[in-house]
């Protein structure tokens, strides 16, 4: 069994974006999504900053400090691009005209809850950002992250240990060894990564787990 | 005839002094003043509130403001330092000696918003049932937990655009607006740091801050530093 990359995760979640959908991208993993774009579609990327068609990451010959997304990365803008105000980026957000956010996690909880906003870091203070607007407000939230912390505890858990971001809010999630929506009932496994079995799957996650009946491998190309 | 431009920090900042409220535009480097917030670290006052959407950049640029403790209060929405070190601000938190009020960002631009534009508080979904809505008031809308969340005003706005006229009209250039149009609206003095004050009206259609928000412009020295983006 080979376990996604991260730049793997980011295309398999890229291929999800529908055309014409208007999609915000978190910082870290979710950023990387707009360059598994699928090239037969038109998609514009939303920036809490006040973008609307964030195009790709400046070179150095078009760096402009005036410039930035939200990760404070110096960007270009896409043809058919908007500015506005942080006022109006979250009118949007908010008000339901955002399509998808995708976004980090520590965390998802068996009923959709998200904790990704505090790593209770000590000597740290705290860093909330735009994730709490994002969750209450997008009408798809996804998160990518890895399906296990670095010493092989599960992210997906029937309750949130870290502080929460949203209740309720996630759909989708996309692991390096699985895509897993939450459904009604709880975790439903859609896809799986090659060599891996339902009952291996199962221990590295702390819910229960449910497996779709048009149930797939999790296929992607060498990156 | 009126005329906003001012050729001195110490006329734009008239008044600005011990236990001073100031907003503070700025994201990810664009508009941020920084040449207001050094003038503001060149002064001694004290007890002061800042509310701006990252502490980060006043310390990495204007360390003595923390590093000497003239801050009681931060509104923000991020507050954690890069790397492995502890910042100033930091410190002064973990001893108890700041408050930091963390918010999440789009509730942090509305409550601003808000301040300006004589809403005193409003309910919205974010954050709700999270711990940044404990000791607040919940309802429920249409089936989902809204929180009350009060206005913000201030003594101050600072502000870094393009462009602006000796009307008080401000034009940004690309990301420059974030918090700016917000922050002017809910304070009492608004002070904008410009590359251009020419002698030329904006065009009325390209105003991003209407005039009547704003108090005084000052035709900065470009304190901008290099590395802009990553503080």
């Amino acid at each position: 069994m080979q376990p996604l990359t991260r730049h793997q995760i980011a295309w398999r979640a890229a291929q999800d974006l529908r055309e014409g959908s208007y999609v915000n991208l978190g910082l870290g993993l979710p950023v990387l999504v707009a360059n598994y774009k699928p090239a037969d579609r038109d998609l514009m990327f939303h920036s809490e900053n006040g973008i609307v068609g964030i195009g790709p990451i400046a070179g150095e010959i078009e760096e402009d400090p005036d410039f930035v997304d939200a990760g404070s990365q110096k960007i270009t803008l896409s043809e058919g691009a908007a500015l506005f105000d942080s006022t109006q980026a979250f009118a949007m957000i908010r008000g339901g005209h955002l399509d998808v956010t995708l976004l980090g996690g520590f965390e998802v909880s068996e009923t959709g809850d998200l904790a990704n906003w505090d790593a209770k870091m000590a000597h740290k203070g705290q860093l909330v950002g735009g994730a709490m607007d994002l969750v209450a407000g997008a009408k798809s939230v996804r998160v990518t992250m890895q399906h296990t912390t670095k010493t092989g505890e599960p992210r997906l858990v029937e309750k949130c240990s870290y502080p929460l971001t949203g209740i309720g809010t996630v759909n989708r999630i996309y692991t390096d060894l699985a895509v897993v929506d939450v459904a009604e009932n709880g975790f439903l496994v859609r896809e799986m990564i090659a060599g891996l079995t339902r009952e291996e799957l199962q221990a590295k996650s702390g819910a229960t787990l449910m497996f779709a009946e048009n149930f797939g491998t999790l296929d992607v190309p060498e990156l | 005839m009126i005329d906003k431009r001012v050729k001195s920090l110490e006329v734009a900042l008239d008044g600005f002094g011990d236990g001073s409220s100031v907003l503070v535009n700025g994201f990810g480097g664009a508009g941020v003043p920084f040449t207001l917030i050094k003038a503001i670290e060149n002064t001694s006052a004290k007890n002061l509130t800042l509310i701006l959407n990252s502490i980060r950049f006043v310390d990495g640029f204007a360390p003595q403001i923390f590093a000497a403790r003239r801050v009681s209060k931060v509104i923000c929405t991020a507050a954690r330092s890069r790397g492995h070190n502890t910042a100033n601000y930091e410190h002064q938190w973990l001893d108890g000696d700041l408050e930091i009020e963390m918010v999440p960002q789009g509730t942090f631009a509305e409550r601003i918003r808000a301040g300006g534009a004589g809403i005193p508080a409003f309910f919205t979904p974010t954050g709700a049932g999270t711990e940044l809505a404990d000791g607040k008031e919940t309802r429920d809308f249409n089936g989902k937990p809204c929180v009350l969340e009060q206005a913000i005003t201030a003594d101050f706005a600072i502000i870094r655009a393009a462009q602006a006229d000796r009307w008080g009209n401000v034009r940004f250039r690309g990301t420059q607006g974030n918090f700016g149009l917000a922050m002017a609206m809910a304070a009492k003095t608004t002070i904008v740091e410009t590359d251009d004050a020419g002698d030329k009206a904006i065009p009325p259609e390209d105003v991003h801050i209407p005039g009547i928000y704003v108090d005084h412009v000052f035709p900065h020295e470009d304190m901008r530093p290099a590395n802009a983006g990553g503080i």
